[in-house]
């Protein structure tokens, strides 16, 4: 017996859709398994899991801080995946994006005025660009590998953090812990519903969505980016230009990354600290697969992931266990998601072996 | 060659079938192949020969049927067991890898554990036995086709089979080297050995082969001596109709140049790419200038300079309607008027994952904006507008596909390369430049395709057709030149141009004159 | 043992799972597979051989364990791109991740704990001689594996037949499988040796370099490894200077902190991995060189025609 794979000659409708819900159906087998190892309920687990922390109001805003920045980094990724360009350092990106918008409020905390706000979320963009832009030029102008650079990099802005939270930018008045002052009111992204914490940020996320998914549709922009990732020679063809292109998605992507960063630090943290993500950047890759790189896709998927976040937090303190959990589920659908795409592209089908050849063929 | 009629038949096969998917690629085939025998599995692209031949060969494994070795049935699971049987084979497109040396990819053929060194020397002193000089050490991404191919029919001799299959072994030879090819075959046969001979030109079946297999569509249409039929007998046995041949009457004489190319130089871009020198061409409106060559021998860069998908250091090394377009891109030469047709189908003229709207858009953008593009700077697509285009190409062209918008990747060879041309086409440019337009495509596709060039030109554009078949060449050329590691020669009037000329050219010239054969191949 | 001979120590001790790991994956690169999952199976490795040691009170039975959890790791990469041509990109990157959230929670329960070190084995004789005997033949045995692996790797890719039908498949895995040569088994073979040599790689974190577990613990050593083969033009004697290079790199800037030199120490931190940048950037400015050696059908995925 053998898997056989067979091309389809263009790409299975059904299984486009089909595929990221046979992903999470797997996933949640995995995790009754995973659970009843674990000696838990696995019921009572998937429950306080995936289910606990939709029933309340706070655990709903709680859920939407966590996916906005997830939805808007792998908003910029779709664009970068899309077009063949391997951006993994989008943690990195976001990083610099927060500190380059926090800037104002840290140095210059002094000028309190309502052009603060939007000054920040714009230099946040522009840091973040340009963080990606380096990259992006050692791609397009040197050819080299852009996977291993922009991951790289995020090593480095971490440690570029946390030697400025440590250091020139600790608050002179905070008890030597490392962190700067807080932002005052006017560098404090507002809340976007009433009801609760959830900042502008999560708005962010959604236009930016709505954005991507009309570029995509509807415009030439986004013609171009689906010929380059699926062939730069065609794409060259066309004539269009695919180091052109290696900048633009790298620095929209870079852009968004550092709106997220600027966001989460402005909006939920409120100041800058050494460590401001819990891996968004990474996380936000598998949402950009989950999301099968559809802008609609990545806002469904991007609050899937925020779920597991919030689900290992409540798992942790309603059934003791680990909520590093959050992190093993994430790999593992990561996981399904890829093995389930196989079925867009092939058929899959059994051939049994040693298939001989029949006597007596027919003419 | 008496018939032998109570002799026992080498291999025979009988229902062969393959079937992948949906599609019945060879349908209960019957073949006899005697010993001692060049025999001709003929047929046009898509008809179905490689696929049997790699059922003969163990590469794939038959849906269904029978196939006899020496009146034994046999069971040939892989390549390894081929080769024990007694089964060699020559593929078109070589097995060869490119950063190994020639003694190494040989190895590789070999089954059992011979040291490299006995290898070496082993292919050398059959190499020169047979007439096709080879050098072990060499890299093979350093040699030629014709060289490469040596590789492959010297790796096959060494495993001593007395079945050699050779898939369209003449595709890539210029017509003194494949002379040389019909006299090592002949050598064989006098041994003992049997030949199965894949092609789809007519000429050199009945100049060769003893016996012929006809397939089309996957099913034998007919079994002969193709020295005793004519070449429209065999071709409607291939093709099943007469095939239009192409009607060049009316042509009025050429009018003013469009194209000129003047003492181009253009570097290698990679190490393995060739570099082009000194080339001169100038084409008037209409003529249809065809660029004869083997392969690698510059055309696609050739191609890519005239496109403008690679640019110059000389802008006027290259002039369209007497504007120096050197330093322009794809997309001005498009709005000059021009229009452009590459050699791969998949992942350069098309992507394979789109649909044909897409596929239209791909290179109709920029000169179609006003009817495809509304928005201004923001480029939104008019969907109805490109459909209803692609829609028009399709029909004009007679374009086979399934459902309104398939995927590039579901159409045929023959029928994605008529959209492809159609869609160039439907601009009416005045120029139009096209590398390989009927390399893989069915007969009936392919004469549509050339009649459609010829058209053209006679409406008054510049056509520039690169072609590695002789054929076609001198049937819509106007006139002709030969492209030879990266030199163009003089374009003559096909009318006074010859094949044996242009095989001379092809194996090398300097300044216009050719040059004396190497004394490797003089033997 | 004097200052000379501990530096030199600890850069060996610095290089060795970079060594390990890098000549893993020069060889599953070499059959024209990409596994971006070193950093993943490292991981794994470590945590897996902490655990073993701590279970079993042997360190040696933790570095076996530390290689097999590496090799079966491997597996789930194998199974995605070779059986069910998963792009291999983002697979690698997902075998990343789920190591990291994987060994964060089996190695929980492993935090603070004082480990088992791999104790160093003296080879008779030439642990005599003097200077050299006592650092190059006095060490824990992964570091003469990783020795003997360089030496192992070069004779079987570049002196065996089934070296050059490797080799083979990752130039043209379609002629390849033309000629009969099994692509997909070799390939795993390959994608489960790389496992077993990260998995190592990582053992001798947690058991050697610092008996510990700590979360995380590779630090990107698994993405410096995937540089250092494309740095070496996938040739075992060149990882070998490379990875002694970056065990050089890393041993000077925790010396120069340790110095107090006046520069950030987090500056120096980020030295390694501005290394590899411009390691890489050095690499990729000679296309010429890239061009010929890089496996030409890397990454790319394979379905057999049948």
């Amino acid at each position: 017996m053998r898997i056989e794979l067979q091309k389809r000659p263009g790409q299975s409708a059904l299984f486009s859709i089909l595929s990221p819900f046979i992903a999470l159906g797997l996933t949640l087998v995995a995790g009754v398994i995973l659970f009843a190892a674990l000696g838990k309920n696995p019921f009572d687990a998937l429950y306080s899991f995936f289910i606990e922390p939709l029933t309340e109001v706070w655990s709903l805003h709680e859920l939407a801080v966590k996916a906005a920045p997830l939805i808007l980094i792998a908003v910029g990724l779709s664009i970068c995946y899309r077009s063949n360009n391997w951006n993994i350092g989008a943690e990195g990106q976001f990083i610099i994006g927060a500190m380059a918008g926090s800037i104002l409020p840290v140095v210059f905390h002094d000028w309190q005025s309502p052009l603060v706000l939007p000054l920040m979320l714009v230099f946040g963009m522009v840091g973040g660009a340009l963080y990606a832009a380096i990259p992006a030029f050692l791609k397009a102008r040197l050819n080299t590998n852009e996977i291993l650079t922009s991951l790289m990099l995020v090593y480095v802005a971490q440690l570029f953090l946390d030697w400025v939270v440590r250091g020139p930018w600790r608050n002179p008045e905070g008890f030597n812990f490392p962190e700067t002052r807080s932002f005052h009111e006017y560098a404090v992204l507002p809340e976007m519903i009433a009801s609760g914490k959830t900042h502008w940020g999560f708005g962010f996320a959604l236009l930016a969505a709505l954005l991507l998914w009309f570029v995509m549709r509807r415009t030439l922009k986004g013609f171009e980016i689906a010929v380059l990732g699926q062939s730069a020679r065609a794409g060259r063809f066309a004539g269009f230009s695919d180091k052109g292109m290696v900048f633009f998605a790298f620095m929209v992507s870079g852009a968004l990354a550092g709106l997220a960063g600027i966001s989460e630090v402005s909006g939920a943290i409120e100041q800058l600290r050494p460590v401001i993500s819990p891996g968004y950047g990474f996380t936000a890759i598998i949402v950009a697969f989950l999301g099968r790189l559809n802008p609609l896709g990545i806002v469904a998927a991007g609050l899937i992931l925020a779920l597991t976040y919030l689900g290992g937090e409540a798992a942790q303190i309603s059934i003791g266990i680990t909520d590093k959990v959050s992190r093993l589920f994430q790999g593992l659908l990561l996981f399904f998601v890829l093995g389930c795409d196989t079925l867009i592209h092939y058929r899959i089908t059994l051939v049994q072996t040693g298939l001989a050849t029949r006597q007596g063929g027919t003419a | 060659m008496p018939e032998t009629i109570a002799q026992l038949p080498l291999l025979e096969t009988r229902g062969l079938t393959k079937i992948f998917g949906s599609l019945k690629a060879c349908d209960g085939i019957d073949l006899l192949v005697a010993p001692g025998e060049i025999h001709a599995l003929l047929g046009e692209n898509g008809a179905g020969k490689s696929t049997l031949v790699k059922m003969l060969f163990g590469v794939l494994s038959p849906s269904a049927g029978v196939v006899r070795w020496k009146g034994k049935p046999v069971e040939i699971g892989s390549p390894g067991q081929a080769r024990a049987t007694g089964i060699g084979m020559v593929f078109q497109h070589f097995s060869l890898f490119e950063a190994l040396t020639v003694a190494e990819n040989i190895a590789l053929a070999l089954d059992g554990n011979v040291e490299i060194g006995r290898i070496a020397e082993e292919a050398r002193r059959l190499s020169l036995q047979y007439g096709l000089p080879l050098d072990p050490s060499a890299h093979v991404a350093d040699l030629s086709v014709g060289e490469r191919q040596r590789i492959e029919i010297v790796r096959t001799l060494l495993q001593n089979p007395e079945l050699i299959i050779l898939d369209e072994p003449t595709s890539v030879l210029t017509p003194q080297e494949a002379d040389k090819l019909f006299e090592t075959l002949e050598k064989l046969r006098g041994e003992g050995r049997s030949v199965l001979y894949i092609s789809h030109r007519l000429e050199e079946v009945q100049r060769i082969c003893d016996r012929a297999t006809v397939l089309r569509h996957g099913k034998v249409t007919g079994a002969c001596n193709p020295r005793l039929e004519t070449p429209s007998s065999l071709a409607r046995m291939m093709v099943g109709s007469e095939v239009a041949a192409v009607s060049c009457t009316g042509n009025q004489p050429p009018g003013g140049i469009l194209v000129e190319v003047r003492a181009l130089d253009a570097p290698g871009r990679t190490p393995f790419a060739v570099a082009l020198k000194q080339m001169n061409l100038s084409v008037r409106a209409g003529e249809v200038i065809a660029i004869a060559g083997v392969a690698g021998n510059g055309q696609s860069e050739f191609f890519d300079v005239l496109s403008g998908e690679v640019t110059v250091a000389n802008a006027d090394a290259v002039q369209i309607a007497g504007l120096p377009v050197g330093h322009r891109g794809i997309t001005e030469r498009r709005m000059l008027g021009c229009g452009f047709v590459p050699e791969e189908r998949h992942g350069h003229a098309a992507v394979t994952d789109l649909p044909l709207t897409a596929n239209l858009l791909l290179s109709r953008h920029a000169s179609d904006r006003k009817s495809f593009l509304s928005g201004g700077p923001l480029g939104l697509i008019n969907r109805a507008a490109v459909a209803k285009a692609a829609r028009r190409i399709s029909a004009a062209m007679d374009v086979r596909k399934s459902g309104d918008d398939p995927a590039a990747g579901s159409l045929s060879g023959g029928n994605l390369q008529k959209f492809i041309v159609g869609r160039e086409l439907d601009r009416q440019p005045k120029v139009l430049v096209v590398n390989q337009p009927t390399w893989g495509v069915d007969a009936g596709a392919a004469s549509r395709i050339r009649q459609a060039l010829v058209d053209l030109a006679k409406s008054g554009s510049a056509v520039i057709v690169i072609s590695q078949d002789l054929d076609e060449v001198f049937e819509i050329a106007s006139r002709i030149a030969v492209i030879n590691e990266g030199r163009l020669s003089e374009a003559e009037p096909a009318t006074t141009m010859t094949r044996e000329r242009i095989g001379l050219l092809m194996g090398g010239f300097h300044d216009g004159t050719v040059r004396r054969e190497e004394a490797v191949l003089a033997h | 043992m004097d200052m000379t001979q501990a530096i030199i120590l600890t850069v060996m001790t610095a290089a060795t799972p970079l060594l390990l790991a890098a000549l893993g994956e020069l060889v599953v690169e070499r059959s024209g597979v990409l596994n971006l999952g070193v950093e993943g199976m490292m991981i794994m490795g470590a945590v897996a051989a902490f655990a073993v040691a701590q279970l079993t009170g042997s360190a040696m039975a933790g570095a076996v364990g530390g290689m097999l959890a590496g090799l079966l790791f491997s597996l789930l990469f194998g199974v995605l791109t070779l059986t069910l041509v998963a792009n291999q990109v983002a697979t690698g990157l997902a075998l990343t991740i789920l190591g990291l959230g994987l060994s964060g929670m089996m190695g929980e329960a492993f935090i603070g704990l004082p480990g088992l070190k791999l104790e160093a084995v003296a080879i008779p004789l030439m642990s005599d001689i003097p200077f050299f005997g006592r650092i190059l033949f006095n060490q824990d045995p992964i570091f003469y594996v990783s020795i003997l692996a360089v030496i192992g790797v070069h004779w079987f890719l570049f002196k065996t037949r089934a070296g050059l039908k490797l080799r083979a498949i990752g130039d043209n895995h379609g002629s390849a499988h033309a000629l009969g040569i099994k692509v997909i088994r070799t390939r795993y073979l390959a994608v489960m040796f790389g496992g077993a040599c990260a998995g190592l790689a990582g053992a001798h974190l947690s058991i050697v370099y610092t008996p510990q577990w700590v979360e995380n613990m590779t630090a990107g050593r698994g993405w410096i490894a995937l540089a250092l083969v494309v740095f070496a033009s996938w040739r075992p004697g060149r990882v070998l200077a490379g990875a002694y290079l970056f065990g050089a790199v890393s041993i000077g800037q925790l010396h120069a902190q340790a110095f107090g030199m006046g520069i950030p120490s987090q500056f120096l931190s980020a030295l390694p991995y501005l290394a590899t940048i411009a390691v890489l950037v050095i690499i990729s400015l000679n296309r010429r060189m890239t061009l010929i050696n890089t496996p030409a059908s890397l990454g790319k995925s394979f379905v057999p025609e049948r």
